[in-house]
């Protein structure tokens, strides 16, 4: 599952972010942001991707960088807050 | 007010050469043409004509017929230094600044230029003395541009002047273009075209039979941080800021047509307006963009700021599309490539004063730059408390409180907004600490430059380069005053006066006047304590001390919003025409080898499917649309080649 998710995440920050460049060796543990990869607005086109694509309801308290900040991060948040029911 | 072309050395038919030259840049100066030969020089000149309007033609020869000019701009302190030449003999045959010059030059040599208080680009020739001297104002409000092919000097008030030389092509420049994509301009002398130079602000050009040589005759210069400052009384500061101030307005009033001011609704072309009112009995004219985004409009501001002076206002509208409707005029007149669309609505601005009847205007530019006025200051300001005190439980406060007009960082955590502007992560030391953050986030925008162009600039580094350029005192300084020399000495010169400035107004023949940019005010405002300019995150406070009773209190006691106008967005949807399509499909990206074709199209795609209200995908796509019509203005290559393909 957390495989799956990671790949999801990668392929849309490589399509999104960083326009296709596959050559790009995004570690998963780099930051997106010393890296930059994703700029201030980029976060919420991220956070507008989580929600659609994995049906996460996400509060201004998830999103930090300590959640965002890497595709480890991301996965992982990803992985945990799907493991909970999304509230109505 | 005009533009001049010209040349030094051999050239078989050299009236010829300036006739193209000029007509070249007749939009420089509608009003009038002349042209001067001499063995071994020519000098060419269209003209608005201002000041001397019957007996100011150029170019203009002294008496005896030694000295010849072709000038470019406003002596402002030219009554006075008249008079002066005046009980020292000198006898005038005209009304004009340009004889001024003339004169001084005939007793001061090239020093000259150290007198002449204004905005000026010349080129004169020393028949005498068989050379021929270039100048250039001190902040570089005029352009003056040269170029060197088989041992003669070309040169001219704009770029497309010396592409009509035979043997100087367009040609872009790698190192300009990586530039532009870092920095937001070139570093003079270097300009997008390769082997074509600028002549630096505050700098002069003697070229004779030994050859050229360049020298600066005026410097940029801040107190060092733990010297005593002459000004320690606030109030008295203000008082001599307003009087410097009202001064340097009165002297750019001077004209024999009428004078208008451009109105943003801010508090620096207000102030300007303001006191220029005062000194315009028939009334003043004041004009100003509106934007039907209300992220970007201030016609509210304008309209109460127009009311409580009793100007005589005209707004000219940007809407969705126009912007892309004009920019493949922006472009040939700026003759570079630009990260943002903002010289468009200033083009557009421009033709409304022209079709007004008007051809000056004084504008607020400058503030910013000399009394604090920018975000980024406050942002270093910011940032270097973080870095002082990485525990501070008000980090998160301070950062929201910096850019309350964006409404992409209003939804922005503080923790992101403090990992974006590398709060506390930037070492406190580093020259370009105010600018790291910005400059970060444009180079981001060549991620989209082609392999070609990768390999072409390996190795090379623009902020290094832009270190490389800075005085030895700079290291002294107070940390506000380099950022406020970062900002003042590159980009005002290199971006907003050529890009927003000169360029965009003389496109419709209408010259810009600029009292904050007289040197008395900079040299000024240099002096002033940090303290004055920024007290806590207020900007321009001295500003706003000196002339509180000029203004209503909303506008001078508003927080600065930057000029701005719409990106990306303005090129899709009701903006989107056939010269973008094409400009930015592949085929054309890839014709001129500058960018990587399919990130460009995914970019493209992006911007279509939901305009970006971030920078970096704004700036690239302005960036990549602006070269290529660069590339098919100046070069043919871009469009060109992928209509033939």
């Amino acid at each position: 599952m957390t495989e799956t998710i990671k790949d999801s995440v990668k392929a849309f920050i490589i399509e999104n972010f960083l326009f296709g460049d596959t050559s790009y060796e995004l570690a998963d543990t780099a930051s997106l942001i010393e890296n930059d990869i994703i700029d201030s607005t980029g976060v919420l086109e991220l956070v507008a991707f989580i929600e659609d694509r994995f049906g996460i309801a996400m509060t201004d308290a998830d999103i930090v960088p300590a959640n965002l900040d890497s595709l480890a991060r991301i996965s992982a948040f990803i992985a945990a807050k799907s493991a909970v029911p999304v509230s109505a | 007010m005009c533009g001049f072309g010209g040349y030094f050395g051999s050239v078989p038919d050299g009236r010829a050469l300036l006739e193209k030259m000029t007509v070249a840049i007749a939009h420089r100066g509608p009003d009038e043409h002349g042209a001067f030969t001499a063995p071994q020089a020519g000098l060419g000149h269209v003209r608005l004509s201002i000041v001397g309007l019957g007996d100011g033609q150029q170019p203009m020869s002294d008496a005896t017929g030694g000295l010849t000019i072709a000038f470019n701009g406003e002596i402002f302190n030219y009554v006075e230094l008249r008079d002066e030449l005046r009980t020292r003999g000198r006898r005038f045959r005209t009304s004009s600044d340009t004889e001024v010059i003339l004169h001084l030059y005939d007793e001061m040599g090239e020093d000259c230029v150290s007198r002449l208080n204004g905005d000026f680009a010349f080129a004169l020739w020393d028949n005498r003395r068989r050379r021929m001297l270039l100048a250039r104002d001190r902040m570089g409000v005029r352009p003056l541009f040269y170029a060197m092919r088989a041992g003669t000097l070309y040169f001219a008030s704009e770029v497309k002047a010396l592409l009509q030389v035979p043997g100087i092509p367009a040609e872009i420049d790698p190192i300009a273009l990586d530039q532009i994509f870092t920095l937001w301009a070139p570093i003079a002398p270097r300009t997008p075209f390769k082997n074509i130079f600028e002549l630096e602000p505050a700098s002069l050009m003697v070229a004779d039979e030994r050859g050229a040589a360049t020298r600066t005759y005026w410097n940029l210069a801040f107190p060092e941080s733990d010297a005593r400052s002459r000004h320690v009384d606030e109030g008295e500061a203000a008082e001599e800021l307003r009087a410097l101030l009202t001064d340097a307005t009165r002297i750019r009033m001077r004209a024999d047509v009428p004078v208008g001011a451009y109105l943003s609704g801010g508090l620096d072309s207000s102030i300007v307006s303001a006191l220029a009112a005062g000194m315009a009995p028939q009334g003043l004219r004041t004009f100003s963009v509106t934007f039907d985004s209300a992220e970007h409009d201030e016609s509210a501001f304008q309209h109460e700021m127009a009311a409580a002076l009793g100007t005589d206002h005209r707004a000219v509208a940007c809407r969705a599309g126009d912007i892309a409707e004009v920019f493949p005029d922006v472009i040939r007149f700026a003759e570079r490539p630009v990260l943002r669309t903002a010289p468009a609505p200033l083009y557009q601005l421009s033709g409304l004063v022209r079709d007004s009847g008007l051809k000056v205007v004084l504008t607020g530019e400058g503030a910013d730059e000399i009394f604090a006025g920018y975000d980024i200051f406050k942002e270093a300001r910011v940032r270097r408390f973080c870095g002082r005190q990485p525990g501070s439980q008000i980090r998160p406060h301070l950062f929201r409180k910096l850019y309350p007009y964006l409404p992409g960082l209003k939804q922005q955590s503080s923790e992101y907004l403090a990992a974006f502007f590398g709060a506390g992560n930037d070492p406190l030391d580093d020259p370009l600490f105010s600018h790291r953050p910005r400059l970060k986030g444009t180079a981001a925008t060549k991620m989209f430059f082609s392999g070609d162009l990768r390999a072409k600039l390996a190795g090379y580094d623009a902020a290094d380069e832009l270190m490389s350029r800075l005085p030895e005192a700079f290291g002294r300084w107070h940390p506000l005053h380099q950022a406020q020399y970062l900002e003042s000495r590159f980009l005002l010169p290199g971006y907003i006066l050529s890009s927003q400035g000169d360029r965009m107004a003389m496109a419709h023949g209408v010259e810009g006047r600029f009292p904050f940019l007289d040197h008395r005010l900079v040299e000024f405002a240099a002096e002033l304590p940090p303290e004055m300019k920024l007290k806590g995150l207020v900007e321009k406070h001295i500003l706003r001390e000196a002339t509180k009773d000029l203004l209503p209190p909303s506008i001078g006691k508003r927080t600065k919003q930057p000029y701005r106008a719409p990106d990306s967005h303005s090129f899709s949807g009701r903006g989107e025409l056939d010269y973008v399509r094409t400009a930015m499909g592949e085929e054309a990206i890839a014709a001129g080898g500058l960018f990587n074709p399919s990130a460009v199209t995914k970019l493209y795609e992006k911007c279509r499917a939901r305009p970006p209200s971030g920078f970096r995908d704004n700036a690239a796509f302005v960036g990549i649309l602006s070269t290529q019509l660069w590339l098919q203005t100046f070069t043919g290559t871009s469009i060109r080649a992928a209509e033939a393909a």
